[in-house]
């Protein structure tokens, strides 16, 4: 048997994988591009016809409305007050926490790891109750939160995310200094560099690659969360736009064309991410998770 | 070791015990310590405000028999759990496999399945309506059928799980994507060289060696089960057929009934079921790192 006919009996196997697959994605993307498609229908049409029909007008319109009359800035704005620092946050607790672990010789570090990545694999509701609790009694001052407890705070979701996500970035960047060449850290002990200097100066800037996927990763996951923000807050001005977006359907319930602009714009941010940060999005997914 | 910990000054010491003080005080203060205290509320009539009186085990004893939505939402868990798996898990790494063969527009196929992991699953669960609803949703006005598919208890829960298998596929796609290129293609070679045809190859060669990352998933997709949540929760609040665990804790402290130690007793019971997966894939994955 040459090479030749192999190859030409493969081509039509080939074909057919591209239509299975080019299928597969079709399928994946019409939900999405429906909900983009219902949002440029006037709702008097789509009532009329029904959302599965050709167009007769289409109209930016439903996005401007979406924007001033669900007041979506707002959410932004309150998304961005507690997404920001939780993931810095985050980050450098974590990246601290993985440092002495993997690096340090700290007594009891092997628990230490084990704890903080078994808490991030936890389901939020098993801790949710007493925490919801604690949230109601732990006093602020008026200046930081309105309640005057941690309970529908910013400070209180910032908190709870950092305290959560934790466990998976010192679990991945633990991982990753492993890796580091032990000899940078001996060159960097016998010039005498303490604790500090040799984990922020030293072994922080060789963790960049992993910190950008962590920090993606971590984005998409605190700004889509939803949970967190329907418990612990109850004031419908402070909350993240993904949570928003829920109470919003109530008060728009009728008009699905203006919640599928809605939707949109709220899915918008991640899109966004997902697609120039996209080789850092799936570093940090596969990151994770290829190491055991 | 006397010679190594010589090595810490006074300022080492100190920036460690904070920092590390700061990770533990965070991690035991809002994650372990409230899981640890769920435990003991499951055993009092607590609601939340006034005296705690210890019960026992009465909540459990409650759950099982009173309180109906518990089986359902048992029910629909294991369904859950099972659809990920058997299905969603499987057609991730069947996609996954046919992706990992060099093709022309590889990246544009990767890119369309894994676009739902990063929505919200609020986005997802308002999507679904778009698609789902018995009166102006697509999916009717397309087949022409009359179906409440997601107000009828007897194909809700199904629906839905498409809707979160979407996401979830795409998710496992990924994960098995990098697992395959990792794949020593010496060891496919080596197959092809011994006759095997490509459905052997891959079941006595390839998926062997991703062992690790098949424990992996199977952990993800066991998380996500348990876990999941907002994608009723956006529907129809996880009721009228779409009850989980989740669900029925949450209802118990945010819904009107602040029934703080029975909601305990349904996270207690969540808590059991995950732990037993938690612990089994962490004992693994430290004994796969001591070798």
């Amino acid at each position: 048997m040459s090479a030749v006919p192999a190859r030409r009996r493969l081509r039509p196997a080939r074909a057919l994988l591209h239509v299975f697959l080019a299928l597969v994605a079709l399928g994946w993307l019409l939900p999405l591009a429906l909900a983009v498609y219902a949002s440029l229908r006037p709702y008097d049409e789509t009532a009329r016809l029904g959302y599965f029909s050709l167009p007769e007008h289409l109209t930016l319109g439903y996005y401007g409305e979406a924007w001033t009359q669900a007041d979506l800035p707002r959410y932004y704005l309150n998304t961005l007050i507690i997404v920001v620092p939780a993931m810095v946050v985050t980050l450098l607790l974590a990246s601290f926490t993985a440092f002495a672990i993997a690096r340090l010789r700290v007594p009891g570090r092997r628990t230490l790891l084990i704890v903080f990545t078994a808490g991030n694999l936890l389901p939020p509701q098993v801790l949710i109750t007493p925490l919801y609790t604690l949230y109601t009694l732990i006093p602020l001052p008026a200046w930081l939160s309105d309640s005057q407890s941690l309970y529908d705070s910013y400070l209180g979701l910032i908190l709870i995310h950092v305290a959560f996500q934790f466990g998976f970035c010192v679990f991945v960047l633990a991982n990753f200094m492993r890796t580091i060449p032990e000899e940078i850290n001996e060159a960097a002990l016998v010039d005498g560099a303490g604790v500090w200097k040799r984990y922020w100066r030293l072994t922080l800037p060789l963790c960049r690659p992993v910190l950008a996927a962590l920090a993606t990763l971590e984005f998409t996951w605190m700004y889509n969360d939803f949970l967190w923000a329907l418990v612990l807050m109850s004031s419908g001005d402070k909350l993240p736009v993904t949570s928003a977006l829920n109470n919003l359907r109530g008060q728009f319930f009728t008009d699905y064309n203006l919640l599928a602009a809605g939707s949109v714009l709220v899915a918008l941010p991640t899109l966004i991410v997902f697609q120039l940060l996209h080789k850092q999005f799936v570093a940090g997914l596969t990151l994770g998770a290829t190491k055991g | 070791m006397a010679v190594k910990t010589r090595r810490y000054s006074a300022r080492d010491v100190t920036v460690l015990v904070a920092g590390l003080g700061v990770a533990i005080v965070v991690n035991v203060g809002l994650v372990w310590g409230p899981t640890l205290a769920s435990v003991g509320l499951s055993a009092t009539d607590w609601t939340g405000i006034g005296p705690i009186g210890w019960i026992g085990g009465r909540n459990y004893h409650d759950l099982a028999t009173t309180y109906p939505p518990f089986w359902s939402a048992v029910r629909n868990n294991v369904l859950w759990l099972g659809f990920l798996g058997l299905v969603a898990t499987p057609f991730g790494l069947f996609c996954a496999v046919l992706l990992d063969r060099r093709l022309r527009m590889s990246r544009l196929y990767q890119s369309a399945l894994y676009m739902p992991v990063v929505l919200s699953l609020a986005v997802v669960g308002f999507i679904a309506q778009l698609v789902l609803s018995s009166d102006y949703g697509v999916l009717n006005a397309v087949t022409g059928l009359h179906v409440d598919w997601l107000g009828d208890r007897a194909v809700n829960i199904w629906v839905v799980m498409v809707a979160a298998g979407w996401r979830h596929v795409g998710y496992v796609m990924i994960i098995y994507l990098a697992g395959l290129k990792a794949v020593d293609p010496a060891l496919k070679e080596a197959a092809a060289i011994d006759g095997a045809n490509e459905r052997q190859a891959f079941f006595r060669v390839v998926f062997p060696t991703l062992r690790p990352v098949n424990v992996i998933v199977f952990v993800i997709t066991v998380i996500e089960a348990l876990r999941a949540f907002d994608i009723v929760y956006a529907i129809n609040k996880g009721r009228n057929g779409l009850e989980l665990l989740s669900v029925l804790v949450t209802e118990n402290i945010v819904g009107e009934a602040s029934r703080i130690g029975f909601g305990s007793a349904i996270a207690v019971i969540l808590l059991v079921i995950s732990l037993g997966f938690i612990v089994t894939y962490l004992a693994q994955l430290f004994r796969e790192e001591e070798r």
